[in-house]
């Protein structure tokens, strides 16, 4: 095939061009020649189709996600917004923290090994990029059926992918979760969240300017993986037909992303880069003309001089590789050698590949001859905006009125503890050591808390013990039933999970996981959970800093459940005062905080007893989610409670249990007046916790809790081998401890 | 003066880090080794540290085995300086031949990571002088590549020798740490040189010196101190 010039491409308007295969839509097409005044050559064509795509320009989503910046709460908290490869938030003592979480979805079904591993690449690469090390990560994960055949494809490859990644580049993997549902079978959800710290001063920005600076592409070589990955994956439907999607999958090499970590904070640290950038979707197309359109705009790329696994890649090819483990740095000329020569202290592949310029142009050369010509703010930042059409699906009124409070309950107490062994022994509510095992949660010596606790938490700095938590929460059946709430819950879980900690919650991060925006009912959904989002947030003070949305998440027709997944960061001014989940000490009191309603709506008990979803999830009330986040940090910095535990899917008895089983303790429990046992055991009542008071502690902790009107119940005392609920039935930790904890295990192992 | 322990950094090492705050905690000065580099600074004793180095491509410690500070260290641990291994150290060392054996992919062959029951079986090393034989600590395991193996002649010829140093405790609950993770031969979870200056094993001590992060135990620092107060006493 011969090469598409720029001249040439003036000299042939009319030729042909693929842009239908390539993903784009006829008015797409037509508005590119109309930004170029031409017919795009065959490289500006690939870099748009890659850089239009749904997965790249946010094109159905961002007229929703505008919300995040509109709605977003006054906070100093924040050093960098939305907008960047993640947002900066000021955590105090001159230290700043990044996180964010992505999905990797698509790629993760077709292969799921590797599909889970690059999506771990591909977000520390992002944390790396705003000038921080990395110091954890966490994967929020969703299967199909847990007794599904294909969940034992896709579920060890997906677990072995995240370890065999992540264990490999030193990055303690500190939380998560795994949640089954059939609406997963055919779309997984592997999203990915890394946490980096770093000083005030080191903050990197990706951004091109300074004419005559050097442009370096430093890593892996480019090869042939990964082409069209953002555009052919994430960007539409699965259909059982068509060719086989697994080239498009791109192949990881933790060992090559360690020696480019190690590299880059090397280089950080003796400040060498003016700007930087990871290689992530879409690769070059997207560093090139997101660094120069967030600069200057003028750039010029020597297209021809980037180093290649297979020589015979074409230049679209090059512009279109997802190929890992790369990065793009802009490098002031004087400068450049000592970036070369820490590059080749790690056996890193560092080449110059091109400089900023005085101009607005994109200009990238194949051996002498221009092949893109662009204002590369059309390709990074002015892709298309769709309005798409969004309406409340007809079916949502009769799910809604399926009422879960109808269900039939437990007639006896011997039902009922029956049904607290089944639900506790439930897949989703099991425990995930089998999973989480596989990780290495211990790596750099500074993990205060890990799963099954209810943040992770990192110890930030040695001398002050200064640390940071991060607890991720969904709930798509909450959402399926009310996006809106759903998303709200997620978000209040996640935040309370933190506090619970005994961190003080900051900001927030969101991967948005949907069904196909061409589906009104679907971009309902997706209208209703960001706008109860950004709501939420600015209720809870919690701006966003950053995430990602993936849509098209559906098998044919069906779409997944609504799936906002919430990341919450918290910051902890001393983590010896952190609160675990564990109840220890015998004759120290558990105490209910919150209200507990007839909730069963959306519930682990509906699911698990019934295999039921419908009626309404549990009622939201934010400034309950905040009074109760603020009772649980103070009573954990001044020692009232030695151990708390939020409260949600599979509700108290679910609680009680995994803190009595992390214990090795029992509970004898009573149930509140006003309340019947059921209720207070499975109700999924939001906004609430268990805590561990010792008694000498009692008076002051539930005077606070008076003080400031937060409902604080005594429900028993943390004494013996069983959990006994008094009047109804007793349940030896040794049961319970098998019901959790062999569930897994039995359909995985 | 202080004792100076070098902790050595190859591509894909992961626990540098962790391994000289561990050094630093016992009391001794911390001193990075990097892996081109021959000269070992003048340190009395030497950690290699966990990781993937080389991406364990090819085999485990296959590749680091050659890299030009091993010649130093491989000379020095002949002439008796004390080495510890830890996991993918031990994996350098077996393939350095300063220890027998080998390690192989775990049985289950997954990764896994926990809190580990060992029992200390030669209190007289190097590295273990601050335990007592018998005793029985609790510190991380994390590996996927930990099956070890040797042939019997040599399993028994460690046995006789009184140079098995660690086992994976046996007789408990899975959910107390006990059990052997990966199938190592003879529940063999590290071994020493018949001189006891060079020992490895596969869990990893340097995660467990602070109460606060990790496990919460302490059990691994007794390596490090070990070590102290024979090189401060000598």
């Amino acid at each position: 095939m011969s090469l598409d010039t720029v001249k040439q491409a003036e000299q042939t308007p009319e030729a042909a061009q693929p842009w239908k295969e390539l993903g784009l839509k006829e008015d797409e097409y037509a508005r590119i020649r109309e930004i170029l005044g031409r017919r795009p050559t065959g490289a500006e064509l690939a870099m748009y189709s890659v850089m239009w795509s749904e997965h790249c320009s946010y094109k159905s989503s961002k007229v929703h996600l505008k919300q995040f910046g509109e709605k977003a709460p006054q906070t100093d908290a924040l050093l960098v917004g939305i907008g960047e490869n993640a947002g900066v938030v000021d955590v105090g003592q001159g230290y700043a923290v990044t996180f964010k979480v992505e999905s990797h979805n698509h790629p993760s079904y077709i292969e799921p090994y590797q599909g889970a591993a690059t999506g771990v690449g591909g977000i520390v690469r992002d944390i790396l990029a705003m000038g921080a090390r990395p110091v954890a990560v966490m994967d929020p994960l969703r299967f199909g059926a847990a007794d599904h055949p294909d969940t034992k494809r896709v579920l060890p490859g997906v677990v072995a992918g995240i370890g065999g990644y992540g264990n490999c580049l030193g990055l303690p993997n500190i939380g998560g979760e795994v949640v089954f549902d059939p609406c997963y079978q055919g779309n997984p959800l592997v999203n990915a969240l890394c946490v980096g710290v770093m000083k005030h001063e080191d903050i990197h920005l990706a951004k091109a300017s300074g004419a005559g600076n050097k442009v370096i592409l430093y890593g892996a070589r480019t090869g042939g993986d990964g082409i069209g990955g953002v555009s052919v994956l994430a960007s539409e439907t699965f259909e059982s037909t068509g060719p086989a999607k697994r080239p498009a999958v791109q192949v990881g090499d933790p060992f090559q992303e360690k020696l480019l970590i190690e590299c880059t904070l090397e280089i950080f640290r003796e400040k060498l880069v003016a700007g930087i950038q990871d290689l992530g979707g879409a690769g070059l197309s997207c560093a090139t003309s997101e660094l120069a359109s967030a600069g200057s705009g003028g750039m010029r790329v020597e297209l021809d001089t980037v180093p290649l696994r297979d020589a015979t890649l074409s230049p679209e090819e090059i512009l279109m590789s997802e190929s890992q483990e790369r990065m793009c740095a802009i490098v002031e000329p004087d400068k450049v050698d000592r970036f070369l020569e820490i590059c080749e202290k790690w056996d890193v592949i560092a080449t110059v590949i091109g400089e900023v310029t005085e101009g607005t142009r994109l200009e990238i050369f194949w051996h002498g001859d221009q092949i893109v010509d662009v204002p590369p703010r059309s390709v990074a930042h002015e892709g298309p905006t769709y309005h798409r059409p969004y309406a409340r699906p007809e079916w949502q009124d009769a799910l809604q009125a399926d009422d879960a409070n109808a269900l039939p309950r437990p007639a006896t107490s011997a039902e009922l503890r029956e049904q607290v062994l089944r639900v506790v022994g439930s897949p989703n509510q099991a425990s995930k050591a089998w999973i989480t095992d596989q990780y290495d949660r211990f790596v750099q010596g500074n993990t205060v808390l890990a799963q099954p606790e209810d943040s992770g938490m990192i110890r930030v700095d040695e001398e002050t013990n200064l640390g940071v938590a991060v607890a991720t929460d969904g709930n798509g059946r909450y959402a399926k039933l009310d996006p809106y709430a759903g998303a709200q819950l997620a978000l209040a879980e996640a935040y309370r999970n933190v506090a619970a900690s005994g961190a003080k919650p900051l900001a927030i991060s969101d991967c948005l996981n949907f069904g196909s925006p061409e589906d009104p009912a679907v971009m309902w959904q997706f209208a209703e959970a960001t706008r109860g989002l950004a709501d939420g947030c600015l209720a809870l003070g919690t701006p966003v800093t950053g995430g990602n949305v993936s849509l098209y998440n559906q098998t044919g027709e069906t779409a997944i459940h609504p799936t906002p997944v919430v990341a919450v960061l918290g910051v902890i001014d001393d983590v010896t005062r952190r609160t675990p989940v564990a109840f220890k000490d015998a004759g120290h009191l558990v105490y209910l905080l919150g209200d507990t309603r007839e909730e069963f709506g959306g519930s682990a008990w509906s699911q698990v007893v019934h295999d039921h979803l419908g009626g309404l999830p549990p009622a939201v009330d934010l400034d309950r989610e905040r009074l109760l986040g603020d009772i649980l940090i103070s009573a954990s910095r001044d020692g009232m409670i030695d151990a708390a535990h939020d409260l949600s899917d599979g509700g108290l008895i679910q609680a009680v249990t995994e803190s009595c089983l992390r214990g090795g303790v029992g509970a004898r429990l009573v149930v509140p007046d006003g309340l019947d046992a059921f209720t207070f055991l499975f109700s999924e009542s939001a906004g609430r916790a268990i805590v561990a008071v010792p008694r000498s502690e009692e008076m002051r902790f539930t005077d606070m809790c008076g003080a400031r009107g937060l409902p604080a119940t005594r429900i028993g005392v943390i004494d013996g081998d069983e959990i006994d609920v008094q009047g109804e039935f007793t349940l030896p930790l040794a049961d319970l401890r098998a019901a959790h904890e062999t569930a897994i295990p039995s359909l995985l192992g | 003066m202080t004792a100076r322990i070098g902790v050595v950094t190859f591509p894909g090492t992961l626990d540098d880090h962790d391994s000289q705050r561990a050094v630093r905690v016992a009391g001794a000065e911390a001193v990075p080794l990097w892996h081109r580099d021959k000269d070992l600074k003048q340190v009395d004793a030497v950690v290699l540290p966990g990781g993937f180095s080389y991406g364990d491509y090819l085999r485990a410690g296959a590749i680091s085995r050659f890299s030009p500070v091993m010649e130093t260290i491989i000379e020095q641990a002949r002439a008796g300086m004390p080495v510890l291994g830890i996991c993918n150290g031990f994996q350098v060392l077996c393939e350095a031949h300063l220890l027998p054996g080998a390690m192989l992919r775990n049985t289950a062959l997954h990764f896994v990571c926990r809190d580990q029951r060992l029992r200390v079986e030669n209190a007289a090393t190097a590295w273990t002088a601050d335990y007592t034989a018998g005793q029985e600590i609790s510190i991380p395991l994390k590996n996927i590549d930990g099956r070890y193996t040797a042939d019997e002649h040599t399993l028994d010829e460690l046995e006789a020798e009184g140079r098995v140093a660690f086992r994976y405790a046996t007789g408990g609950p899975a959910a107390g740490g006990y059990g052997n993770p990966n199938g190592s031969l003879r529940d063999i979870a590290g071994i020493t040189n018949a001189a006891g200056n060079v020992v490895g094993l596969m869990p990893h001590p340097e995660h467990a010196v602070e109460p606060l992060v990790g496990t919460g135990g302490t059990d691994g620092l007794g390596f490090f101190t070990s070590v102290l107060k024979k090189l401060v006493s000598a």
